[in-house]
């Protein structure tokens, strides 16, 4: 099996890992097919609640789709289109935080700075592989430039609270994400087309160890922060990043790192990806919504895109950073 | 609607849809394709942009926003894109000799049409809107066959308040409340009070 996977161009193994990708995607559609279809011949019984978690189940298939799709045509059409697409992400991600942090009138071209000049710009960057500034536009240059901006704009009511927000945005919806695509742009030795393998591998361990940590919290009983988190134990944090950490080691076959380094890189994102969640999590409850997205459609269960990302926003730049930094990219 | 009509009503969808997201929540009834006047708060240009979005497409095309004739025909492209695109109703803020201000919207009542009306006349900077004016009651004493619905543009002000020129992407949703009849003795104050009240109440849920 693995040497005829080391047979393959690394063209080949990246569709090989397409393949797999829509092939599951595929049969979990079938199945949902399937259950909808005995759905109907049994009307008259109670069904409610399975209606519900049929289409739940349906609106998760639905999003895997999308997502799957977005990393295919991400890698058909090569790195540039991929970060354009991470960068529209990026720009719902914000869209979604914006509308649920109050901004007052004096913020609006602040805003207008956020969305159409930083946020084109961080691409950029990473487009031009410029990444000793990319690292830095934002923190350095950005954090000074969002409250001058403000503070022309007149309105000392709440100045810092607005600001804070604002730039908080800006660090996990711009900074956060743009560092996924950066990824693919590292010039990592005897590696050379196969970024993409980097950027699954992120996302699986990161995505796998939220899975697991959420399943492990079922009956446990005492959160650590209750008024934040019902669902935050440190007993399941740990089961989710024990669990990150193996699937990391196990898919070292398809980076370029070795088994104990890859279980090390991704123990370092699953940690920030999953504590990342909670401080989001906070901040959600602090807003006194359960999800991001439109508001009010939490009330109906469906949540935002944020919900989604949030975990994978700080997780990606402290992988970037560890990577680069252990391997002198 | 012609071609190029169609192209602008295609961007114009595309683009407000990708600032604000333009959501309808229909909470009082369902999206039906009935005469309807659909009256909500005013706080901002874009609010006649925004409903018209949210609106399903079978609705969009039989339901006529209302627009004052003085901004909206000062230039050959507003004109345009208020006839051509939103299909609008003009009317005259101020009242020009005898003629009723609300003959045309009576006109557009009478083929068939449904309206988009904003009963406090002018864009408001308050949280509250302001008081109603009276065109509402007088329609639906009129029309009593006409379904009420009240509305509220969630958001909005946001995205452009006066003055600014550049959109800020914020996302927006128009709830549509439980339609409201005129009682049969019910006092015009009474009414308009009541038709606020059930706007002002789509604000929280």
């Amino acid at each position: 099996m693995t040497a005829f996977l080391r047979s393959l161009g690394p063209e080949q193994q990246v569709s090989l890992l397409f393949v797999l990708l829509f092939g599951l995607l595929l049969l979990a559609t079938g199945v949902g097919v399937l259950l909808s279809l005995r759905e109907r011949q049994s009307t008259d019984e109670p069904v409610s609640g399975r209606v519900q978690r049929l289409q739940d189940y349906q609106a998760l298939l639905r999003n895997s789709w999308a997502m799957a799709l977005v990393f295919w045509i991400g890698w058909a059409l090569g790195e540039h289109v991929a970060i354009v697409l991470f960068g529209l992400i990026s720009f719902f991600v914000l869209r979604e935080f914006i509308s649920l942090s109050p901004t007052r009138r004096g913020d609006h071209r602040s805003l207008v700075l956020a969305f159409f000049i930083v946020l084109p710009l961080q691409y950029a960057l990473v487009w031009t592989e410029r990444f000793n500034l990319f690292t830095v536009f934002i923190p350095v240059y950005v954090f000074l430039a969002v409250p001058v901006v403000s503070a022309l704009g007149n309105d000392p009511q709440r100045f810092l609270e607005r600001n804070a927000k604002l730039q908080w945005g800006i660090m996990v919806c711009v900074y956060g994400m743009s560092h996924v695509p950066a990824l693919m742009l590292l010039n990592f030795p005897s590696f050379v087309g196969k970024n993409a393998f980097v950027v699954f591998f992120l996302v699986l361990v990161v995505q796998t160890c939220m899975l697991v940590q959420h399943i492990a919290a079922r009956g446990l009983q005492c959160p650590v922060a209750p008024a934040i988190s019902a669902s935050f134990h440190w007993r399941s944090w740990a089961w989710g990043l024990l669990a990150g950490g193996l699937l990391g080691a196990l898919l070292s076959g398809i980076t370029p790192f070795k088994p104990l380094p890859a279980m090390g890189m991704a123990l370092v994102a699953c940690a920030a990806g999953s504590l990342g969640h909670l401080v989001m999590k906070a901040i959600k409850r602090d807003r006194g919504v359960t999800n991001w997205g439109a508001d009010g459609r939490s009330v109906t269960g469906a949540s935002g895109l944020l919900d989604r990302v949030d975990a994978l926003c700080f997780a990606a730049p402290v992988f970037f950073h560890s990577v680069r930094w252990t391997f002198n990219l | 609607m012609n071609l190029r009509a169609r192209a602008m009503s295609l961007f114009l969808l595309g683009f407000v849809r990708l600032l604000t997201g333009a959501q309808a929540r229909w909470h009082g009834c369902p999206p039906k394709a009935e005469q309807r006047i659909y009256f909500a708060n005013h706080q901002s240009h874009a609010d006649l942009v925004l409903i018209w979005a949210a609106l399903p497409q079978e609705l969009r095309s039989i339901t006529r926003p209302i627009a004052a004739r003085d901004y909206w025909t000062a230039s050959s492209f507003k004109r345009w894109i208020t006839s051509e695109v939103f299909n609008a109703v003009y009317v005259d803020r101020e009242r020009r000799g005898d003629e009723d201000p609300l003959q045309p919207l009576i006109n557009a009542l009478e083929s068939g049409d449904s309206l988009i009306l904003f009963p406090e006349g002018t864009r408001g900077h308050e949280e509250d809107p302001q008081a109603f004016k009276s065109g509402l009651y007088n329609l639906a004493k009129r029309f009593p066959d006409v379904v009420l619905v009240p509305a509220w543009i969630h958001n909005v002000q946001r995205v452009m308040p006066k003055g600014e020129v550049v959109p800020v992407p914020v996302l927006c949703s128009v709830t549509f409340g439980e339609p409201l009849a005129l009682g049969a003795e019910e006092p015009r104050t009474a009414f308009l009070t009541r038709a606020r009240e059930a706007v002002m109440a789509l604000r929280n849920v």
